[in-house]
């Protein structure tokens, strides 16, 4: 170890921030003798880097070196950067030691492409392999398999890696091949296949021999580039909620676009990332995944794109009035988790204690309800019925979206001094 | 006024429990050995703790709360907060004397206030085992210093035994003043007479350090900053995710 590994390391982690993926869920392994680590099922987020996103993973290139040329990526082969390789000694070495000083959960090893799919992905491979099985590390592993790279290669890292992901960035076909004309979506999708393969047959196996070996068995998730191409957000939860309904996609990330290649003009110039719609989309990402929500209540025909004034649930809520209001005492858990302010855990609380006695607005309060929202929405033990029938939905979204202008203190006296 | 003084621990508090329903009077205020009493008062009852007694409680709580709740008792009896002692007092004497389970209750005002105590407790449980950091000495073993706002040390434990199994390590708390020892065999827990510098500060000296530590903490250092991006930066949600408190102690935040 010297200080030459440093600068690399500076270097490639700049190349692989722009991945959303940091997540360590999905795999529990307790300790086993002669090996080094564990992994906790939940994930764990060791640090949180100063943009406020989670750093739970080593996240780093093999190389940043590329053979493509995709406008939305800082290390396309057109691109002035400093380029730099790590070896595999570097590699282990750097995760190991940081790993022991409790500063991440894992590797999480992506690649530029060198040379073609194939070689790339056998180095990445490689990689990993010998972290498993020579340097016995036990800890979590996520690696980016290669668009392109063949079925073989996507099986054997399915071995030794908990996540396998391919980022299919951009929602549409059509709008890829102008960008990354390199790229299709055969290319994005069917590693994808090959690892949903991989996971299934492992699983079969798994019932009849105990001591099968496990494939990638935190499955796999992807990324999408929301605001660089003039998708709109139903093309891309519609997207994302075809690959929900496939066994073993786990997450899907949206990142908000950032022009990093500003001189190439097929892309837009923003002057800032699309934060509030990148939030707002995984609002939407919650409602397909824990919420019970289908895609075409959030976003259909009619309403194309989310709402970035208001909560994608809030705003289906206020279109859907004939639903409400909900009495919290008898509602199913169902409708209960459509109430804006209610959230999974509370509504799993108020399930629970429903059965002692019946609740009242100021006990929702103290559960964690957010009674701000859910006053209009629901009636309980006590609360007077003020709800959105009674006032009108454009009534309630003027209420809920008033900004506090309070800029003067009430109990400050005011003396106006008129101008002679 | 009733006032039970006992010795703030929790077996003694279970006792306590004992000896209300044995005298059938129940107290008003829990208080310490040595604190001053209030100026007006009926009754003062002196608890010596019992372990046969205190015993008998646990088991009689045993027959009527899951295995769950009662870690949630003493994960919350570990907030070691004002006033949680007669909070438990009232649960556990509703647990006793209902004749339905009360676990999941949550509209009654005691079991969601032991629910939320729980949760701020397991919330500081993860975050150390989050923001823990250790750093290796010359002699190879990881030293990790944190000062939790309620006592989690031994919540965290099994996490660092489980993960850090092929170590030897020492992780130490500055505020409470004692920390557990783990010499790749068994877990110790560990008092210092004498408070060498790194006890103070959490930090180790370069002289103690390891050779290669100062590099891999520069390392982790550099990784921080070049893995931020700078069109999203965000002060106050990296303050909100990881509280300032526990950056004194971090690589990252020197």
């Amino acid at each position: 170890m010297d200080e030459s590994v440093l600068e690399k390391l500076k270097i490639l982690a700049e190349s692989a921030k722009y991945d959303v993926s940091c997540a360590s869920s999905g795999t529990s392994r307790s300790h086993k003798s002669g090996m080094v680590g564990s992994a906790a099922g939940w994930g764990i987020c060791h640090s949180f880097a100063e943009d406020g996103r989670c750093i739970s993973l080593l996240k780093i290139m093999l190389t940043n070196y590329c053979m493509y040329d995709c406008a939305y990526c800082i290390n396309r082969r057109s691109n002035d950067l400093r380029r730099a390789t790590l070896s595999v000694s570097e590699l282990v070495s750097l995760t190991i030691e940081f790993y022991r000083r409790n500063y991440i959960e894992g590797l999480f090893l992506s690649s530029g492409v060198v040379r073609s799919p194939d070689y790339t992905m056998e180095r990445l491979v490689r990689a990993i392999k010998d972290l498993r099985l020579i340097h016995h590390f036990n800890g979590y592993i996520h690696m980016k398999s290669i668009p392109g790279a063949s079925q073989e290669l996507v099986n054997e890292a399915g071995l030794y890696a908990d996540r396998l992901s391919v980022n299919i960035e951009i929602p549409n076909e059509k709008s890829l091949q102008v960008l990354a004309p390199e790229k299709d979506f055969n290319s994005v999708f069917t590693p994808m296949r090959y690892i949903q393969q991989g996971v299934l047959q492992s699983a079969e196996e798994r019932k009849r021999f105990r001591h099968a070996p496990r494939f990638a068995p935190a499955g796999q998730s992807t990324q999408m580039i929301v605001g660089a191409t003039a998708d709109t957000d139903k093309d891309i939860l519609y997207l994302s909620s075809a690959l929900y309904q496939r066994p073993t996609m786990k997450r899907v990330y949206y990142s908000g676009f950032i022009p990093v290649n500003s001189y190439d003009n097929r892309l837009p110039a923003l002057k800032q990332p699309p934060l509030v719609r990148e939030n707002r989309l995984y609002q939407a990402d919650w409602l397909l995944r824990f919420y019970q929500f289908k895609v075409d209540e959030i976003v259909n025909d009619a309403y194309p794109e989310l709402d970035l004034e208001i909560d994608p649930k809030l705003s289906w809520a206020l279109r859907h009035t004939e639903a409400f209001p909900v009495d919290i005492n008898k509602a199913d858990y169902e409708m209960l988790l459509r109430i804006p302010g209610i959230g999974v855990k509370s509504a799993k609380l108020i399930v629970v204690s429903r059965r002692y006695a019946r609740l009242g607005a100021s006990q929702l309060k103290k559960m964690g309800v957010v009674m701000k929202k859910a006053q209009y929405f629901i009636t309980c033990h006590e609360l007077p019925m003020q709800t959105v029938n009674e006032m009108s939905p454009e009534a309630v979204r003027r209420l809920l979206t008033q900004k506090s202008k309070k800029t003067t203190d009430d109990r400050q006296l005011i003396i106006q001094f008129q101008d002679q | 006024m009733i006032l039970f003084i006992y010795d703030k621990t929790f077996e003694g508090l279970l006792t306590a429990v004992f000896h209300a329903y044995s005298r059938r009077t129940f107290p008003d205020r829990l208080l310490a050995e040595g604190e001053p009493l209030p100026l007006f008062y009926d009754e003062v009852v002196t608890i010596h703790t019992e372990e046969d007694k205190c015993d008998r409680v646990w088991k009689g709580l045993q027959k009527r709360l899951a295995a769950l709740s009662l870690s949630v008792l003493t994960v919350a009896w570990l907030s070691e907060q004002e006033g949680v002692d007669l909070l438990l007092f009232r649960y556990i004497r509703k647990a006793l004397d209902t004749p339905q389970s009360i676990e999941l209750n949550f509209g009654d005002p005691d079991v969601l206030e032991v629910s939320k105590v729980w949760k701020k407790v397991s919330n500081e449980r993860l975050r150390v085992m989050q923001f823990l950091r250790f750093q290796k000495a010359a002699d190879g073993t990881f030293f990790a210093a944190v000062a939790p706002i309620y006592n989690v040390l031994p919540l965290v434990i099994p996490y660092l035994q489980d993960r850090f199994a092929d170590q030897t390590w020492l992780i130490y708390d500055l505020k409470r003043e004692y920390g557990y020892y783990y010499d790749q065999k068994e877990v110790t827990e560990v008092r210092f007479e004498t408070k060498e510098a790194h006890l103070l500060s959490g930090l180790l000296s370069e002289s103690l350090m390891d050779k290669d530590e100062k590099l891999f903490q520069q390392m982790w250092k550099e990784y921080f900053k070049s893995i931020a991006i700078k069109e999203r930066l965000n002060p106050r949600l990296h303050r909100q995710h990881m509280p300032a408190r526990f950056w004194k102690y971090m690589a990252e935040k020197q």
